[in-house]
């Protein structure tokens, strides 16, 4: 493998493909040996850009501006690897979770508390080339170098994305998968007219080549305005939230993973990409402290809503909202006042949040999944209680997940805490600091609120059923690696700089 | 090989109790001997480790682990006169809470996640006391925080999760506070290490940033220290098994805060800087109200474990307090408290859980003739509670003195109202439960006890153990390695003079 990056892409692709031809016994098996070839090649990835650093790899062998090419430098070979070690996890999960049926006889009476788990098992020939086809779309979005690659990327990822929050079955999960592809066709629309507009006056659409050319200006600014708003639509930034709650609380555990973990980054990734590199000469202070107040307003609201949840499923996707909200607050504490310089420490630190909140954030869907299953199909938090004796591993993976979500050491959510904080100070803007820490406060509400009942004596009569390590286990690991990258924080903020 | 040790050696007394907390989670319930045995090999090594230090730094050996966080910024272990005071106690006072609890919770549920956790609060108690930079400190405060949670609310009664969360609410809420001060401190000062004498002489221009960077650190620090307003969570977590309320009373959770603040002013800000800042005075008037606040409020306790919480809010405070008043006296006074207070509070409650785990006494009301019975228990409480009121020759004499002198030789003789108030509060508090005990006719006759002792060996050993340390650092206060002794040198070094 002399360079890896097309692997990365061609792997899941043509393993989708082929995977459409296998019956319901042997797709399992193949997605997960898939997943793993797709690690491998991310991990060649990833080597090769630490030796290396930044790669660029012309796709057909023409070179840019005429043929198109996949670029990886720090930052994608992180979310590379961020979505290889989820998404390998998630498979593993998802093995078991679609293959097998519980123990149907034994799930509960009432009807009412059922459509939250929707029912998943059986559906592991929708699943895998949904899955395997969305991984490549997301690693199409980290590679490509230019504009309408990415384009594409983003409509196979919407497209499948809600494709899989259709397995779960019932008019809860059609209605929520229908706004969310509404939400998706619009975002990627609002991102098309931008790249035409970008096409119409500078006659590229490579990345690289684009950040030379683009001039501060009215096209500049109306294409960055346009490419902005679809992508803050896509990542769910308040007050364009509306469909994730719904979206990520409806789908099956795995795909709840996968989405909160691992789309909303990608969009995240690209917006990141426009403001850092390709704008670098449109954005402005004011339109950078905008996003941090839109940013602001998530943290606050979907803590609040978080708080408010009586279910497990929609608490963790409001907790998303929240958390996306600490992503864009780096936009602010990056985009320089007077300097010409992007602040480090901001950046690193939002991309230690990034990393960090896909490991916590499939930790927690996982876990919730495994004790959905266990509890015969609900997740109301009130039947909750004992989970802490009950189910020790699936309790110790959602309070691991949350003690990194509330940003306190050890854990890669301190480490993001941490530096983005060190950039409010360093940038004389205390105040964002202020609003990280108040956030942080709010989100162990949440958490605690689940963990402290999680503690409590089981309720009498409650019927937990046992779960199975292959469940659990996933979560788990999620869970303490979400710990540990809080442990050392050099060797990832060295690959950032790559 | 040695310069190896050197850097290993403060990894390891960490390690001793993470690696025994991470071999307990996953034992079944039923395995206890196994359970118990690694238990002890952990808290035995630990020790072991402790006193090689202890050895090696006399001799002048300079012990420091360092790992790279992130660019610019260590994760820093290493050793200095106050931290091996508060690494020594801790280490021992494990020792014997873990044989303690072993016997406390032979037929508890959910030991292995007790022990796990127990261990874990070690583990974050040891970086504390080793942390070498502010940054280091706080991740390890902030884990004491989240690992003693599941202490708190071990029992899973709805009281223990409400107790739960209050300290929750306390103690993340003070940590944020902290935080907010440390990151603060690093873009002014850069990333400084604690060092005796104060390491911030170069931004001592800065006194405006400098004050509220101090404030908001000692905020943090008083919601663990349970320095009035912010002492609301800790009579709540009483609702613990008694194991953890010693533990968290005497070296934990509490002692943690006071440690921070002795550490903050002694080898962060330096004493120079604190007192030209003018923070030192509000602090000592804190501690003083705390000091009188928590023996009132002692007095009104008909519980006796609530009644000892209050007690502890208010001793806790004479370590503030010696902090906060500038002189070598004061300072030994403070130090030697650090010590003093751990031998005696941890005898305190392990008697009260003897109480409560033999003849099921909660209440002072109940303890009508309770010396006959268990007459070995309640001498050694006798014993604490004489070093709790300060009277010689227990351990709590000596420092009370020192803190008098210090407040004297510091011109600030308002310090000795504060003491002599105390002393009379706490009496008033103490003494009645020690004449019921050995002077009440019980209402009905006690059960005989049904073996040997008056309680189970476990539970009886430990408790002997410290309140028997206590009385001889008290006895041998003028010995060069009691706690006074060590203390006297610490502050010695700190204040640059010669004995």
């Amino acid at each position: 493998m002399r360079d890896p990056s097309p692997w990365v892409i061609l792997i899941p692709l043509t393993s989708a493909g082929f995977a459409l031809l296998l019956g319901h016994r042997s797709i399992a098996r193949f997605g997960v040996v898939a997943a793993a070839f797709t690690t491998i090649a991310s991990a060649f990835l990833v080597v090769d850009v630490w030796r290396h650093g930044t790669r660029r790899y012309p796709v057909g062998g023409w070179d840019a501006p005429l043929g198109i090419e996949l670029v990886v430098d720090g930052l994608a070979a992180l979310m590379i690897a961020m979505t290889a070690v989820v998404g390998l996890l998630i498979s593993i999960y998802s093995f078991r979770y679609f293959s097998d049926p519980p123990d149907l006889t034994r799930l509960r009476e009432s009807a009412d508390v059922r459509p939250s788990i929707g029912e998943p098992w059986g559906q592991s020939r929708a699943f895998w080339p949904l899955w395997l086809f969305l991984w490549a779309s997301i690693n199409i979005v980290f590679l490509s170098g230019d504009m309408f690659n990415i384009y594409v990327g983003l409509e196979i990822m919407g497209v499948s994305a809600v494709a899989l929050v259709t397995l779960s079955r019932g008019a809860v999960a059609t209605l929520s998968a229908t706004k969310y592809l509404i939400a998706a066709v619009i975002g990627s629309m609002l991102y098309l007219m931008g790249v035409a507009i970008l096409y119409a006056s500078f006659s590229t659409l490579d990345l690289q080549e684009l950040s030379v050319r683009i001039e501060p200006g009215n096209p500049a600014t109306v294409a960055l305005v346009l490419m902005s708003a679809g992508l803050l639509l896509k990542t769910a930034l308040f007050p364009l939230h509306f469909w994730l709650p719904a979206a990520h609380s409806a789908a099956p555990a795995p795909v709840s993973a996968i989405l909160s973990a691992l789309v909303i980054k990608a969009s995240f990734y690209l917006f990141l990409r426009l403001w850092m590199d390709v704008f670098m000469q449109t954005t402005t202070r004011s339109g950078a402290v905008f996003v941090g107040l839109l940013a602001t307003a998530a943290i606050i609201w979907g803590s609040l809503q978080a708080i408010r949840q009586i279910r497990l499923k929609p608490l963790i996707a409001y907790s998303t909202v929240a958390q996306v909200g600490y992503l864009f607050l780096l936009i602010p504490l990056a985009v320089p006042i007077a300097t010409d310089s992007w602040n480090v420490s901001a950046t690193e630190g939002g991309v230690y949040h990034a990393i960090s909140h896909a490991l916590a954030k499939a930790a927690m869907f996982l876990a919730a999944g495994a004790v959905m299953q266990a509890l015969g199909g609900t997740d109301e938090i009130g039947e909750m209680a004992g989970l802490a004796a009950r189910l020790p591993i699936s309790a110790f993976a959602i309070g691991l997940a949350g003690v990194s979500l509330m940003g306190l050491p050890p854990s890669g959510g301190y480490v993001a805490k941490w530096l983005m904080m060190n950039a409010a100070f360093d940038t004389a803007q205390p105040w964002w600091a202020i609003i990280i820490v108040v956030g942080g406060g709010l989100t162990a509400i949440y958490m605690f609120k689940f963990i402290g009942l999680a503690f409590r004596k089981p309720v009498e009569g409650s019927s937990f059923l046992p779960s199975s390590a292959w469940l659990e286990g996933p979560a788990f690991i999620l869970a303490v690696l979400s710990i540990l990258v809080g442990l050392r924080a050099t060797p990832i903020v060295e690959l950032l700089s790559k | 090989m040695i310069s190896l040790a050197e850097n290993w050696l403060p990894v390891l007394v960490i390690a001793t109790s993470l690696v025994t907390a991470l071999c307990i989670f996953p034992l079944r319930e039923e395995q206890v001997r196994l359970r118990s045995t690694l238990n002890m090999i952990g808290a035995t090594l630990k020790v072991v480790f402790v006193i090689i230090i202890t050895i090696g730094f006399l001799d002048g050996r300079v012990y420091q682990s360092r790992l790279q966080f992130l660019p610019g910024l260590d994760i820093v272990l290493s050793v200095n006169p106050i931290s091996l005071a508060f690494l020594g106690l801790s280490a021992v006072l494990w020792f014997v809470t873990t044989i303690y609890a072993i016997g406390y919770l032979e037929h508890a549920d959910h030991r292995s996640r007790f022990f796990g956790f127990f261990s874990l609060c070690v583990t974050a108690t040891m970086g504390i006391a080793l942390a070498g930079n502010l940054f280091t400190f706080f991740i390890f405060y902030e884990m004491l925080t989240l690992v003693t949670y599941p202490l708190v609310v071990h029992r899973g009664t709805l009281k223990a999760i409400k107790a739960g969360r209050v300290y929750l609410f306390y103690t993340i809420g003070g940590g944020a506070l902290m935080l907010i001060g440390i990151v603060w401190l690093q873009s002014i000062a850069g990333p400084v290490e604690f060092s005796t004498g104060g390491v911030l002489d170069h931004v001592a221009h800065r006194r405006s940033e400098l004050i509220g960077i101090f404030v908001l650190l000692v905020t943090g620090l008083s919601v663990k220290a349970a320095i009035v307003p912010l002492h609301g969570w800790l009579p709540r977590a009483m609702v613990a098994p008694a194991p953890v309320s010693a533990l968290l009373h005497a070296v934990a959770v509490v002692k943690a805060g006071a440690y921070g603040i002795l550490r903050f002013v002694y080898d962060l800000f330096g004493i120079p800087l604190a007192a030209s800042l003018n923070v030192l005075t509000p602090l000592a008037i804190m501690a003083s109200v705390t000091i009188i606040y928590g023996s009132i409020r002692a007095l009104m306790q008909t519980d006796l474990k609530r009644r000892l919480a209050f007690s502890t809010v208010s001793q806790v405070s004479y370590i503030v307090l010696g902090a906060a008043i500038v002189g070598p006296l004061a300072t030994t006074g403070a130090i030697a408290h650090l010590m003093h207070q751990g031998l005696m509070k941890i005898t305190l409650f392990f008697c009260a859980g003897n109480f409560a785990e033999t003849l099921e006494v909660h209440s002072v009301d109940q303890m009508n003739g309770i010396g006959r019975r268990m007459p070995v228990t309640m001498g050694l409480f006798t014993i604490a509670a004489f070093g709790m009121i300060g009277a010689p020759p227990v351990a709590g004499f000596a420092s009370k003195w020192y803190l008098g002198a210090g407040g004297m030789a510091a011109d600030q003789a308002w310090v000795i109202a504060v003491l002599i108030g105390s002393t009379l509060l706490n009496s008033a508090y103490f003494l009645p439960v020690l004449y019921t005990a050995w002077f009440k006719k019980p209402a009905v006759p006690w059960p005989a006890p049904g073996k040997r002792f008056e309680t189970s060996p476990l539970l009886l050993l430990p408790c002997a153990a410290t309140g028997i340390a206590a009385l001889l650092a008290g006895v041998f206060a003028g010995s060069r390695w009691s706690p006074l002794g060590l203390a006297t040198q610490i502050a010695a070094e700190l204040y640059d003079l010669w004995i």
